[in-house]
């Protein structure tokens, strides 16, 4: 019952806050309606019993993402309107259409998968994990099975680290 | 009453079918960035949600690799999206076409 309280009004929010992301005019509040959609994927994650990652959520997405979304919205200061122009080849309407058949695609695969086929159990791993806890769970995973992704992904946000700043240098 | 996976994959759905409303809809490219970053958090409640589903925690790790890719994919874009507004003066896709044509 408590879950089905948290799962609803989390839904009503994180949806309400997601449009609220895509329909604003100004661009600034657009990334506050961005940082509490954040906050209540984090409290959803809490919910899921994820703690961990709702530390990284919040850590992360609404910590460093979102400062960087700031910051750039702050360096861009726009002469005009930043949807004044349009370009009259846009099709704005088949925009609107694929979505909604997007829309429907996904949800016609989410009523069969759910009424067809129950969800598979899946208890694959042979070796259990030595820890308990959520964080120390996590982590043996991450330093066992999933140790060359992880250093992979360390290798790729050092590769995007340096990409951002030669982008983002000016020219001399 | 009970929440089934069902539920977080229909919430998931309807997150990422916003995402991609915005990003075929909107104009101005932060507001693109922000729309994509809806649709990986709306894969990760899914990774979660599926994660809890099958006591597993693979789900988990798995969001924790799409956290550090989205923080890249930032930070370029964000980077990129600079070096343009530096050149072109504009955030509006619709004048961004130096490649196109």
């Amino acid at each position: 019952m408590a879950e089905a309280i948290a799962f609803y009004t989390l839904s009503v929010l994180i949806l309400g806050l997601g449009v609220a992301v895509i329909t604003t005019p100004k661009t600034v509040h657009s990334v506050v309606f961005l940082v509490l959609n954040f906050l209540c994927v984090a409290v959803l994650y809490v919910v899921l019993q994820a703690e961990f990652l709702a530390v990284i959520q919040i850590l992360v997405y609404a910590g460093g993402i979102v400062v960087l979304y700031l910051f750039v919205v702050m360096l861009v200061n726009l002469k005009h309107a930043p949807e004044e122009h349009e370009d009259p080849r846009r099709l704005g309407r088949l925009a609107l259409a694929l979505s909604g058949a997007m829309l429907l695609e996904v949800v016609g695969i989410v009523v069969y998968s759910s009424r067809h086929e129950p969800f598979a159990r899946v208890t694959g791993s042979t070796e259990v994990s030595p820890v308990q806890g959520n964080v120390e769970e996590l982590g043996w995973l991450l330093y066992t099975d999933y140790l060359i992704p992880f250093e992979v992904a360390s290798v790729l946000l050092l590769v995007a680290m340096v990409g951002a700043i030669v982008l983002a240098r000016r020219e001399s | 009453m009970e929440i089934t996976p069902a539920h977080y994959t229909v919430l998931s759905a309807a997150l990422f079918s916003i995402g991609v409303i915005g990003v075929l809809v909107r104009r101005n490219i932060i507001i693109i960035f922000m729309a994509i970053e809806l649709m990986l958090n709306a894969v990760n409640i899914n990774l979660v949600a599926h994660a809890r589903q099958l006591e597993n925690l693979v789900g988990q790790v798995f969001v924790v690799f799409v956290i550090a890719v989205a923080a890249a994919e930032a930070a370029v874009g964000l980077g990129i999206i600079l070096a343009l507004f530096r050149n072109k003066e504009t955030v509006n896709i619709d004048e961004m076409n130096v490649m196109r044509w």
